[in-house]
């Protein structure tokens, strides 16, 4: 299978990025230092290409019915340029991916999905759609996605726009708007992200990607906005505890295994909700609990658990594993997340890791190891 | 393109060998830029310890980035003369003096090194 390239190639080479093969596609791991990168989201702003993703769109007059019916969140409540962070789950409860949700009109909602399990959410999407008067088409070629996140990325986004400046400062977090970029781009800005920070995610055509890009630099670059990495990208969701598909969600778990229970909404007496796939094996699987949860992890050591590394107990018998690791540049520590089973997963609750054939200890700390200062 | 010093010798694991690599020398150690910048900014550096007997071609500690732990391989047969401490505390010298302040450990050779490449034969290799 030929490696794709996002529009934004040429761009990456110019500032000398490391690249790498990601689901299937050409991009940017870091461009001047995972660190750095890091930090420059944490204290000022990063600049990232996320073209990679999935972008599906819902249309038709049963929209809001069918999503109901094919995610596990209850989308038909959503308002007008809202977001939700939702899940396709199938029969038996279990996660096939992880998603955002926009509503860009009472029938037309936008679907943004894991670059490594898009076409496998447009085929169920799909199947799912009998009975539904709706349509599901996949627009991730025409789109381009590229993420201004940090403290300063509301100044530097609303200095990007032509027109929409005050909806950018205005927005609240998890919502969206319509905005004209400078040079006359139209934009479609979500105030979402996977940094753990305030961020804006800027939805544009693809043949617009490198004016939007180099418009990012030419306002960014004095505030100490820098270009940011899948590197840099990994340890900021994972210090602000977001799970990442494929590593703490797959589909032999479910949202309860991995904490997030409550995007379920299986409705109330007052506000019932109708079937969607799942519902079932959901309700089963919350009432028998969880036999595997999802936890925190935070060492003293030097060296970091990584994915794939066995959670041991006192006498080294494997007892979990570790989802994902890494050296928290935040805390300055090894941070993880883990499944072990409930017994252990109170907070303060000390368990091995073995690192590569040594035992490290890590403690069990509540998510996420980040919050920024709202 | 990463720096390759003409005066160094390589190892195909990406070590360079500072001195003169004959039995009864004492020669300096450490990876390349280009090993450097593959790992990405390293975060704790593991050397072997003083007094190690280590054999080219085998693994005699680790390197870890935030992204990755890399093995770190001995180019030379001998004994370990001498570590660098200051790894300890900054490990990402490693990354901004490779070859200076970087350098990881020192060992006396003890049997002739066989498979060292001179900077041109490294160069052929990372390219």
């Amino acid at each position: 299978m030929t490696t794709l390239r996002s529009p934004l190639h040429d761009e990456h080479v110019a500032l000398n990025a490391t690249l790498v093969d990601f689901a299937g596609w050409q991009m940017p791991v870091r461009y001047s230092g995972d660190i750095a990168e890091h930090q420059a989201v944490r204290t000022a702003a990063g600049l990232f290409d996320l073209s990679h993703m999935g972008e599906l769109s819902i249309r038709g007059t049963d929209a809001a019915a069918f999503m109901d019916y094919a995610l596990a969140g209850r989308v038909s409540a959503m308002k007008l340029w809202g977001a939700k962070y939702t899940m396709l789950c199938n029969d038996a409860g279990g996660v096939m991916d992880d998603l955002v949700v926009y509503r860009r009109d009472w029938d037309h909602f936008f679907i943004v999905a894991n670059a490594s399990n898009k076409d496998r959410v447009v085929a169920e999407l799909t199947t799912r759609l009998e009975g539904f008067s709706a349509s599901v088409e996949d627009v991730s070629a025409q789109i381009a996605l590229i993420a201004v996140q940090g403290p300063l990325s509301a100044q530097i986004t609303a200095a990007m726009c032509e027109l929409g400046a005050e909806d950018i400062h205005a927005m609240k977090y998890y919502s969206a708007s319509n905005v004209l970029l400078e040079g006359g781009i139209h934009a479609f800005a979500a105030r979402t992200g996977y940094t753990g920070e305030d961020g804006f995610e800027l939805f544009v055509g693809a043949d617009e990607a490198r004016a939007v890009w180099q418009l990012a630099l030419a306002r960014g670059t004095e505030l100490g906005m820098i270009p940011a990495g899948l590197s840099s990208r990994d340890t900021l969701r994972l210090e602000a505890g977001m799970p990442l598909y494929g590593q703490e969600l797959d589909e032999h778990t479910t949202p309860f295994d991995a904490g997030l229970g409550r995007i379920i909404a299986f409705g109330t007496e007052e506000n019932p909700r109708g079937d969607f796939v799942g519902r079932a094996a959901l309700a089963s699987a919350k009432a028998a609990g969880s036999a595997k949860q999802l936890v925190g992890l935070v060492g003293e050591g030097r060296r970091s658990a990584r994915t794939g590394y066995a959670v041991t107990d006192a006498d080294g018998n494997q007892i979990g594993i570790v989802t994902s690791g890494a050296p928290s540049p935040t805390l300055g520590a090894p941070i993880a997340m883990a499944y072990v089973p409930p017994a252990m997963a109170e907070p303060g609750t000390v368990v091995g890791i073995d690192v590569r054939g040594r035992r490290e200890e890590m403690t069990v700390t509540a998510l996420p190891f980040y919050k920024r200062a709202s | 393109m990463a720096n390759i010093p003409n005066e160094l010798k390589y190892s195909a694991e990406h070590e360079w060998v500072a001195g003169d690599p004959a039995v009864g020398s004492v020669v300096t150690v450490g990876i390349t830029e280009h090993a450097a910048e593959a790992l990405g900014d390293i975060v704790y550096a593991e050397p072997p310890a003083v007094g190690d007997a280590i054999t080219a071609g085998t693994v005699c500690g680790e390197l870890e980035s935030t992204k990755a732990v890399s093995e770190l391989y001995s180019p030379v047969t001998g004994t370990v003369t001498e570590v660098n401490e200051s790894l300890e505390s900054s490990p990402e010298t490693i990354n901004t003096d490779a070859y200076g302040q970087g350098w990881i450990f020192k060992v006396e050779i003890t049997a002739e090194p066989k498979d060292l490449l001179g900077s041109e034969a490294y160069a052929a290799i990372t390219n």
